[in-house]
């Protein structure tokens, strides 16, 4: 019976054990932080990017498409050599802190914020352009508009960046080193445990990981389609 | 802006509103030349109607005259020194995904008017415009003719000075183009420039101060409303308004 996933990941919740909470806390704490950021800077790249026809444009467009596939390890690495003792930000002391981490998602999660804002922007862009002009807006006026009427669409873009900041274990791994207490999170938990051959540990971390991400989409769509309704 | 207090009777404004100039313009796309080469001078009061067959280049005369599309050859021109203040109401009208007062607001904010001052006059175009019942409604679930009068209650925030409408009663029921009629009449007698396209002749008829007419891309006749409908002079007009009688 104890070895048994269900029954481990029911009992770390039911137990409320410490480690537990703590390695979540900071899963969430860092995903969270990475995709605000990204957000903040992604949404209005993307939507400069629809907004303004300049020389390179299209070498961006596949650019930031590409960088949607953008491997953890790869991310997680190139951060690993800025903030390492020898590196440029090497000063910082970054390396294995949660910064760090939330530094290496936000290079993951970037992209895919970029890339499908730029598209969702488009679109709209397209509906509206004509008004737009009609009203004499400038393209920097057209932005917020933009953003801001596409907001329901950007909500599922913002889960989409969160998905890939949750599920990703190299990046995070790499730079953050996975330190017990410090920089542990629920997946490179999972991967500590699996290689421990603790195996049902490392599914019962797995089925909470799974249960918290189904709990915040669900909670987003809800409000999706709450505010989709009333805005028709 | 005095022409706010000119009190309600049928003749427009005092002070005429500025003049629209064309002088040969044309527009082509992909090598096809859709419009002219024209040119002609809306000066009188109007309202302009502006009439033709499908594709005779009625939208694309409105769009070069607001500037939606730069024409290829020629010069749109406004009598005066500066650009008049214009707005436009399209066929299906462009709202924003908010409510019906947020669109107004908006289109306030876009011209920098003062951010205390916006609810107020947004407020004043609904009830206006018969939809203070719809103000906190997000814009696109009211009906047709709602959203093509709060398009046009947009449009009477920005106190255009020319006012173009292409086609905007074509998709509404009897109910709702009367609605939109009332309200083109009453931005004339603000003294606003109003251009309009339309192929109903009927209600060409009961707007128009003068009719342009365009068959293949050219103005083929540009003549006051009276004479317009009892004795065109063109022999596209003649064929188009013994065609639409025939019906």
């Amino acid at each position: 019976m104890e070895s048994n996933a269900f029954y481990v990941a029911l009992s770390l919740l039911l137990n409320l054990d410490a480690t537990l909470f703590q390695i979540v806390a900071l899963s969430l704490q860092v995903s969270l932080l990475a995709v605000l950021i990204a957000a903040v800077l992604g949404f209005p790249l993307g939507a400069a990017v629809a907004l303004w026809h300049f020389p390179g444009r299209g070498g961006i467009i596949v650019a930031l498409n590409a960088l949607m596939g953008l491997p953890p390890v790869v991310a997680g690495l190139t951060v690993y050599l800025l903030l390492s003792r020898a590196g440029p930000l090497g000063e910082w002391g970054l390396l294995f802190t949660p910064s760090a981490m939330v530094i290496a998602q936000v290079v993951l999660v970037l992209p895919i914020l970029a890339a499908l804002s730029r598209q969702k922007v488009e679109e709209l862009l397209g509906e509206y352009r004509e008004q737009f002009i009609s009203l004499g807006m400038s393209r920097s006026r057209m932005m917020p508009t933009l953003l801001w009427d596409a907001r329901f669409a950007l909500l599922t873009v913002l889960l989409a960046g969160f998905g890939r900041a949750s599920a990703e274990v190299g990046a995070v791994m790499m730079v953050g080193g996975n330190i017990d207490g410090v920089t542990r999170v629920m997946t490179t938990a999972i991967v500590l445990e699996t290689s421990k051959g603790d195996l049902p540990l490392a599914l019962g971390l797995g089925i909470v990981l799974l249960a918290l991400v189904m709990l915040i989409n669900a909670g987003a769509y809800l409000l999706g389609e709450a505010a989709k309704r009333r805005i028709g | 802006m005095t022409s706010l207090n000119v009190p309600l009777t049928t003749s427009p404004a005092i002070f005429p509103p500025p003049a629209l100039r064309f002088d040969d313009v044309a527009f082509s796309h992909q090598g096809k030349q859709l419009f002219g080469p024209c040119s002609f001078t809306l000066e009188g009061a109007g309202p302009t109607l502006v009439m033709g067959p499908n594709g005779a280049g009625k939208s694309l005369l409105l769009r070069l005259a607001h500037g939606l599309l730069p024409p290829n050859e020629g010069q749109v021109s406004w009598s005066g020194k500066e650009r008049p203040r214009q707005a436009m109401v399209f066929q299906s009208p462009i709202l924003l995904r908010r409510s019906a007062l947020a669109n107004l607001t908006h289109a306030l904010a876009v011209n920098k008017t003062p951010g205390n001052a916006r609810k107020q006059l947004a407020r004043e175009a609904l009830a206006r415009f018969g939809l203070t019942a719809s103000t906190d409604t997000p814009a696109r679930v009211l009906s047709g003719g709602e959203q093509q009068r709060l398009a046009l209650a947009r449009a009477w925030v920005l106190s255009p000075q020319v006012l173009f409408l292409d086609e905007p009663t074509s998709a509404l029921d009897p109910v709702a183009i009367k609605a939109v009629e009332a309200a083109v009449h009453e931005f004339y007698q603000r003294g606003t420039r109003i251009v309009m396209t339309t192929h109903d002749l009927h209600q060409a008829k009961r707007l128009a101060g003068d009719v342009l007419f365009l068959s293949g891309g050219k103005v083929r006749e540009h003549t006051p409303a009276d004479s317009f409908f009892t004795a065109p002079v063109s022999r596209e007009a003649q064929a188009f308004i013994a065609g639409e009688l025939d019906e």
